[in-house]
C-alpha cells in the first residue's frame, strides 16, 4: 500500500511539473518533497552521529585510565583518589547487588499488578490504578532521594532492621549495625522506581495473549487462578522476562536517589545494612570535585563500563520484547 | 477438604495476593506525595519564590535563582530538542524505511536507555572542557539529550496511529507530500504531539544527575549562558545533604514545588488528550 501512495504521489508531482507549480514557486512539488525528505534525513543522521560521538568521546576520555589499569580495573577493589589508585570492583558490586535486590522485590509485585489491572479490575478502575502506577515514574529521583533520607532511612533503621535481625539474624546478610542508609534502603528505593517500568511493559505483553486462549482455559473448568497461570503467564513468560530485564536496565543507571541513600563508601561486605557505593553514585559524588586527570579518566572508565552493562541489558530485553510482539502480530 | 475446595481456596488466595500487591505498589506513591506535601507546605512561604539565598547561618531566604535557573535550562533544552525530536519522529513515521531510519530507531532506543549521569559526562566533555568552566549551556545540552528520545518516540507513535487513507486523501487533492505531513498529519494531531512534548519537559525539569557537573549550581541569580546556573533539583540536593536545619526546610519546600510542577504538567498533558473540547480549542487558537 505504501508503494501505491508513492506512485500516486510521484505521478502527481510529475504532472504538476509542467503547469501549475512552475508559475507559483521556484521549486516543483517533487523537488520540494525531495528537499523536505533530505532535511529530515539530515536531522536523523545528526542524531545517529550524536550517539556515536557520545560513545567515541567517552572512550577517548577514559583512554588514559584504560592504559593505566587495563581490564584489571573492574577486578580491583581499591579506590583511593588521594594516591591515584583506582579500581571499580566495589562500585560494580554495589550496582549489581542493589539492582538485583531491587529486581527481586519489584518483579513479582509488578507482574502481579499488571495481571491485576489487565485481568481482574474493571476497565475504568484499571485505568485509574495504572495512572497511579505511572505517576510513580513521574516523580523526580531527587524527591525519591529526599524521601529516602528522611523517611525511608529511619524506617529501615528502626522498624525493618530489628525485624529482619530477630527473624533472619543468623544469615550474614542481616548482620551488623544499621544506620538507615545502605544497600537495603537503596534497593527498596530502586524497587519503587522501577515498578512502573516493569508493570507497563508486562501489561503490553499480557495484552498480546489472544482472548480465545483464556476463554478456552475457562471453558475447561479452570479457576481464574489456573487460567492466568496456564493461559496467560506461561505463554508470555519470555515477554515478562523482557520487561523485568528492562527494569533492571533502569535500576543499573539510576543515580540521584541511590547516591543519596546508599552511604557512598566503596566497600564490599556481606551485610545488606552496610553502606556501599554504585557506579552511578560515585560519578555523581566525585566528578565535579575531581582534581587529577587520572581521577576524571577513571570515572569516565566507570561511565563506559556502566554504559556497556546497560547497553547489553537493554538490547537483550528489547530483543525479547520485540520478538514477542512480532510473533503476536503474526 | 476435597480437591475442588483446594483449587477454590488457591483461587481466593491468589486474588487476595493480587490486591495486596497493588496496595504495596501504590503505598509508596501516597507516602511520598503526602510526606512531601506535609513537610513542604509547612516550609513554603512567599519568600521561597521571591528571595535569594541568605549566607550560611542566617534563617530565611528563598530559591528564586533556582526556579529561574530551572526554567532557563528547560527552555534551552526545549529549543534544541523539541524541533529535532519532532523532525526525527516525523521521519520515522512518514519515511520509516531504509538504513538511516533503522539506525535512527536503534539510536533512539539506545539513548532512552543511557543512564542520565552518562549523558552528564558527555555534556561535560563536549562543552565544559572546551569552555573551561561549568555553564548553563552544558546543562541545557545535557537535558536536551535526555528529552530528545522521548519527544521522538512519542511523535512517532502518535503519527503512526493516523490511518493511511487520510494521507492518501491529502495526496489525492494534489498537495505535495510535505504539505500533507505538515497541514494534515501534524496539524490534525497537534494536541497529542503537545502532550508528548509536555511529558518530555516535565522529565527534564526533574533531572538532577546530568546537571551536577554541567550547569553545576550557583548561589546567585544568573542569566548568562556561559556561567554556572542554579537549578531546583541541584539546589534541593545541595540543601538536603547539608547540616543546616533551615536549608533542609528549604529543600522540602523545593521538593514540594518541584513535585507540583512535574506531576502537574504530567497530569495536565494527559487531561489534554482526553478532553476533546480542549483539543478543538487549541487547534482553533493556533489557526
Amino acid at each position: 500500500m505504501v508503494r501505491d501512495i508513492e506512485n500516486i504521489q510521484h505521478s502527481f508531482s510529475t504532472e504538476n511539473d509542467g503547469n501549475i507549480s512552475k508559475k507559483q514557486t521556484f521549486l516543483t512539488y517533487g523537488e520540494q518533497d525531495k528537499f523536505a525528505y533530505y532535511l529530515l534525513k539530515l536531522v536523523a543522521s545528526l542524531v545517529i552521529i550524536l550517539l556515536l560521538g557520545m560513545i567515541a568521546m567517552l572512550l577517548n576520555s577514559s583512554l588514559s585510565a584504560i592504559e593505566e589499569f587495563g581490564i584489571g580495573f573492574a577486578l580491583n577493589d581499591n579506590w583511593n583518589p588521594v594516591e591515584d589508585e583506582f579500581g571499580a570492583l566495589a562500585f560494580l558490586f554495589g550496582t549489581l547487588v542493589t539492582s538485583a535486590l531491587a529486581i527481586l522485590i519489584a518483579a513479582p509485585l509488578s507482574i502481579s499488578v499488571a495481571v491485576f489491572i489487565n485481568e481482574i479490575l474493571p476497565t475504568k478502575l484499571g485505568k485509574l490504578i495504572s495512572l497511579f502506577v505511572e505517576m510513580i515514574a513521574a516523580i523526580p529521583s531527587i524527591v525519591f532521594g529526599l524521601w529516602g533520607i528522611f523517611f525511608l532511612g529511619p524506617f529501615v533503621k528502626d522498624v525493618l532492621t530489628p525485624f529482619l535481625k530477630s527473624n533472619f539474624g543468623f544469615l550474614p546478610l542481616f548482620q551488623g549495625a544499621s544506620f538507615g542508609i545502605g544497600i537495603l534502603t537503596a534497593s527498596i528505593i530502586l524497587a519503587i522506581m522501577i515498578t512502573p517500568t516493569i508493570t507497563s511493559i508486562c501489561r503490553e505483553v499480557l495484552k498480546t495473549v489472544p482472548k480465545i486462549q483464556k476463554e478456552a482455559a475457562l471453558a475447561l473448568g479452570a479457576t481464574r487462578f489456573e487460567m492466568i497461570k496456564i493461559a496467560l503467564i506461561k505463554p508470555s513468560f519470555s515477554g515478562l522476562t523482557g520487561g523485568v530485564v528492562l527494569g533492571l536496565g533502569r535500576a543499573l543507571g539510576e543515580t540521584m536517589a541511590v547516591a543519596m541513600v546508599i552511604g557512598n563508601s566503596p566497600t564490599i561486605t556481606a551485610s545488606l545494612f552496610s553502606p556501599a557505593a554504585t557506579m552511578a553514585s560515585v560519578i555523581a559524588n566525585e566528578y565535579a570535585e575531581a582534581d587529577s586527570d587520572l581521577h576524571l579518566s577513571a570515572m569516565c572508565y566507570i561511565g563506559l563500563l556502566l554504559f556497556l552493562v546497560t547497553f547489553i541489558v537493554n538490547s537483550f530485553a528489547r530483543a525479547i520484547v520485540w520478538k514477542k510482539q512480532r510473533k503476536a502480530r503474526g | 477438604m476435597t480437591y475442588l475446595h483446594w483449587r477454590k481456596f488457591k483461587n481466593i488466595a491468589f486474588h487476595a495476593s493480587l490486591y495486596l500487591a497493588a496496595i504495596i505498589v501504590l503505598l509508596p506513591l501516597f507516602l511520598i506525595v503526602s510526606y512531601v506535601f506535609k513537610m513542604g507546605a509547612s516550609s513554603l512561604n512567599l519568600d521561597f519564590f521571591l528571595a535569594f539565598p541568605k549566607p550560611v547561618g542566617e534563617v530565611g531566604g528563598g530559591m528564586r535563582h533556582a526556579i529561574t535557573g530551572t526554567l532557563y535550562l528547560v527552555a534551552i533544552a526545549s529549543i534544541i530538542s523539541i524541533p529535532t525530536g519532532l523532525l526525527c519522529g516525523i521521519y520515522l513515521s512518514e519515511f520509516g524505511k531504509g538504513k538511516v531510519a533503522n539506525l535512527l530507531k536503534f539510536s533512539i532506543d539506545m539513548l532512552t536507555g543511557v543512564p542520565s549521569i552518562i549523558i552528564g559526562i558527555f555534556a561535560y566533555i563536549l562543552i565544559v572542557v572546551p569552555l573551561k568552566g561549568f555553564s548553563a549551556m552544558a546543562g541545557g545540552v545535557a537535558l536536551s539529550i535526555i528529552i530528545l528520545p522521548i519527544v521522538c518516540r512519542s511523535t512517532e507513535e502518535i503519527l503512526k496511529l493516523i490511518p493511511q487513507h487520510i494521507r492518501e486523501a491529502g495526496l489525492a487533492l494534489g498537495l505535495p507530500r510535505w504539505r500533507v505531513i505538515l497541514n494534515i498529519v501534524v496539524k490534525g494531531n497537534l494536541s497529542s504531539l503537545i502532550t508528548g512534548v509536555m511529558l518530555a519537559i516535565s522529565r527534564a525539569a526533574g533531572e538532577t544527575a546530568p546537571l551536577l557537573f554541567t550547569s553545576f549550581g550557583n548561589m546567585y541569580l544568573s542569566y548568562r549562558i556561559d556561567e554556572p546556573m542554579a537549578s531546583l533539583p541541584v539546589q534541593i540536593y545541595n540543601y538536603a545533604i547539608s547540616p543546616f536545619d533551615d536549608w533542609r526546610r528549604q529543600a522540602w519546600a523545593g521538593a514540594f514545588v518541584l513535585i507540583t510542577i512535574v506531576l502537574g504538567i504530567n497530569l495536565l498533558s494527559r487531561l489534554l488528550v482526553k478532553i476533546g473540547g480542549l483539543r478543538h480549542l487549541i487547534r482553533r487558537g493556533i489557526k
